[in-house]
């Protein structure tokens, strides 16, 4: 709709919306968390829910301990290669649309425990992380602030072409473990290694 | 010896066929604090078999420190309990104080005091608010807690610039002298702090619900307490007067009166683990106020030169850390870097007898004596 | 600090312990382990009723170098040899008598690590000897329930040990590290 002719309207004292936006500024303003923690940041997220940050303030206060009554998971920690097979399982049984927000650079790529034999590389390789929230852990507000950036990515999407509403688009399947290491080692749907613009060309490399 | 499951004989009614039944508690539940999990047999609703299961955050700590330089692992001890940076942090340099010859300055020794002493509040009044929120209590008390601790974290934040993980000791000393006013401020919070605890008290202490629910539920004996080399306010409530403030006698804690709270011993069940931590809080909270007499204005770091290069020793290092004995061994071969480092992890030995306490209870019950046991998983699986 | 342990009782009372100087450890042969750790525990003189810390080391063949100056004033490099080994650390403490702590070591070899298991006699040990089973290794006999611990049951190798290599897993970073070096190398960046 026009937003000229949507202010219009609000000054003769006639409020319109779309089904989108009532649709969206209700999802963004309700948001359930998973109750979920796996290390140090997970006490800084409680922190978040508790006296003094009170996130219910933007509406996400009701932790849910289960993955189907929840749409929010919030990786507050260090992701171990024994942990990621539980972590990609517990998205995979929340209910779509489903957001997830990588809390501290231990769940953003490993962090300061990034060479460690058991610690996953960050877990966008499994899941697809909507926002990144960096720190070490990071404070309550920037937990509140993350909060923030997720509800107004939910503003602007479209219920009907948005890849979030439509099931069954993208597997997630969950790593096994080997003798080493996880199998697979990231899930190619969600994420690719980076290649190196400074690495020497093979056809350079073999001539 | 393990104690195995006992030959347990499931009840037969009449026709009806019963079996076991067998959950994993974990490591996605709300009450294992963190990713611990628990392999847990049933009968009905009693534990017949428990096995704990670890590893779900296990970091690498060991192999990542004897990589990297002494001083480098200090930031990754906050990580260990990352409730009690400040503990990990003096274990640790007392550990690496032992394999040079080093003096402390004594206004360093205050501070070392004092912010422990903060750590064991903090870390004290959270745990009883996840307890009870573990009894059933959802909020009120976690709530009160958190609020308490967020005033303490300040105090943390202006000293050393971050509200958990401090980072705040040196081998030798502290990294930077507190701002000015800290210590008016922290005498403020401290002297509201027993007010605080009057009314937590009044609240929990005599709380009908916590009274049954807490006694006689998780009983732990003297004997087989010290023989599992459990520590802390857990071995307290047991009957064992050993608190290693008192017998090391590490830092200054020799100049501070204050007296250490342990049960008669009879049964060592949750509500004395509980209550043990609830009095050790006014002993901290003595401690602190004689220490805030006591420091004088002077340096803060002692005469420690720039690159720490111990010869070939090894060193044992321990501290009363809020959960227990936290001990850091160390073996330096006579470069920048540790051979061996190894953390003795206070809530990981406290594990040992978990099976033991839980089994015969009931389920509600195991997520209560693991909630006594204060563990946090950083620390467990390091 | 509480006061330290005497130990030449242990050694009168079984010969085959041997006395480490340079880090003051007991070492105690694998065959005597758990006798030894009876000992100390049920002793009068001793009651070491608290292990704390259980722990183990590995030590690959390695050379030190020493620098020492000589009667002549010249300095000398001497070769020091550490042979491989294995060593499983027990940190003891008496809770009766408030003393400690007593250091013993179990030494065994690299190539056929195998312990004796002190769980029946402390039990604090039997978590932390399955952490050592797991991260290094060394078999414990007489254990009650060695599993892994802290990795999974599928895993391979241990990866405590000096030797253990990790899994190839390097991955290019869009870090600006190499644009940072090659302007320093340009001599723009100070760092």
């Amino acid at each position: 709709m026009d937003e000229g002719l949507k202010s219009e309207l609000q000054k003769a004292g006639i409020f319109t919306t779309t089904l989108n936006d009532l649709y969206n500024w209700g999802r963004g303003n309700s948001l359930w968390p998973l109750q979920f923690g796996l290390a140090c940041c997970a006490i800084e997220m409680i922190a978040t829910s508790m006296s003094r940050y009170d996130l219910a303030r933007f509406g996400a206060e009701v932790f849910r301990p289960s993955p189907r009554q929840a749409d929010l998971m919030i990786v507050s920690g260090t992701v171990t290669k024994k942990m990621a097979p539980q972590v990609v399982r517990l998205f995979k049984q929340m209910p779509s649309p489903k957001y997830v927000i990588a809390m501290g650079a231990c769940a953003i790529s490993g962090g300061p425990f990034k060479q460690g034999y058991n610690v996953l590389k960050g877990i966008d390789r499994y899941i697809p992380v909507d926002v990144h929230l960096p720190g070490g852990p990071p404070r309550p507000e920037a937990v509140l602030q993350s909060l923030n950036y997720l509800q107004e990515k939910i503003r602007t999407q479209d219920i009907k072409s948005d890849p979030a509403f439509i099931e069954g688009r993208r597997q997630y399947p969950v790593p096994e473990f080997t003798g080493t290491d996880l199998e697979p080692p990231y899930n190619p749907d969600v994420w690719q290694p980076p290649a190196n613009p400074n690495a020497p060309a093979e056809e350079e490399a073999t001539a | 010896m393990t104690a195995a499951a006992p030959n347990y004989e499931l009840i037969q009614q009449d026709d009806l066929e019963t079996s076991l039944l067998e959950v994993s508690m974990g490591p996605h539940h709300p009450s294992t604090h963190g990713v611990f999990r628990m392999d847990v047999k049933l009968d009905g609703e009693t534990v017949v078999d428990l096995k704990p299961v670890f590893g779900y955050l296990h970091r690498n700590h060991e192999k990542l420190a004897e990589s990297m330089s002494y001083l480098a692992s200090m930031p990754f001890t906050d990580r260990l309990d990352y409730f009690n940076s400040m503990t990990n942090n003096w274990a640790y340099a007392l550990a690496a104080e032992q394999l040079i010859e080093i003096e402390i300055p004594e206004r360093a020794e205050y501070l070392r005091v004092i912010m422990s002493e903060l750590t064991r509040l903090v870390n004290h009044v959270s745990l009883v608010g996840f307890f009870v929120n573990d009894l059933g209590a959802l909020g009120t008390p976690l709530l009160y807690a958190f609020r308490e601790r967020e005033k303490i974290l300040d105090l943390f934040e202006q000293a050393s610039g971050a509200r958990m993980m401090c980072n705040y000791f040196r081998f030798g000393g502290l990294r930077c002298d507190v701002p000015e006013g800290w210590l008016d401020r922290t005498r403020e919070v401290v002297d509201r702090f027993p007010k605080f605890l009057d009314e937590y008290e009044k609240l929990l202490c005599e709380n009908e619900i916590i009274l049954s629910r807490t006694q006689d539920v998780g009983n732990l004996s003297k004997e087989l307490a010290i023989s599992a080399g459990i520590t802390g306010p857990m071995l307290r409530a047991s009957g064992v007067n050993y608190d290693i403030r008192k017998v090391d006698n590490y830092g200054i804690y020799d100049r501070f009166k204050f007296r250490v709270p342990y049960s008669k011993g009879e049964v060592g069940d949750c509500y004395d683990r509980f209550m043990v931590r609830m009095l050790e809080m006014r002993e901290s909270i003595e401690i602190l106020k004689q220490a805030l007499d006591g420091i004088e204005s002077g340096p803060i770091m002692g005469n420690a030169g720039k690159v720490f290069k111990p010869a070939k020793a090894e060193a044992y290092g321990r501290v009363e850390a809020p959960k227990g004995e936290l001990g850091f061994y160390l073996v330096a071969d006579g470069t920048t870097q540790p051979y061996r480092y190894r953390v003795r992890p206070p809530s990981f030995i406290n594990l040992t007898v978990l099976q033991d306490m839980c089994i015969g209870q009931q389920v509600a019950d195991a997520v209560i004596i693991l909630g006594s046991i204060d563990i946090v998983l950083g620390e467990v699986d390091r | 600090m509480s006061e330290a342990i005497p130990h030449d009782p242990v050694l009168q009372q079984f010969p085959e312990v041997e006395w480490e100087e340079e880090f003051g450890t007991l070492i105690v042969p694998t065959t005597k382990a758990t006798e030894v750790a009876i000992w100390l525990r049920d002793d009068h003189a001793f009651r070491l009723d608290y292990c704390s810390n259980v722990t183990g080391i590995d030590y690959l063949n390695r050379e030190f170098k020493e620098k020492v100056k000589n009667e002549e004033g010249k300095t000398e490099t001497i070769i020091h040899k550490d042979p491989a080994r294995m060593e499983v650390v027990y940190h003891l403490y008496s809770m009766e008598k408030r003393t400690g702590p007593l250091v013993m070591k179990q030494r065994t070899t690299r190539e056929k690590p195998e312990a004796q298991s002190l769980t029946p006699v402390w039990r604090s040990c039997e978590l932390q000897e399955r952490e050592i089973y797991d991260l290094f290794g060394i078999n414990f006999t007489g254990h009650p329930d060695q599993r892994r611990i802290l990795m999974w049951d599928e895993f391979e190798g241990h990866p405590m040990r000096k030797d253990y290599v990790e899994p190839f897993d390097y991955e290019w970073e869009p870090t600006p590290h190499d644009e940072i070096l090659e302007k320093h190398q340009k001599g723009k960046v100070i760092f």
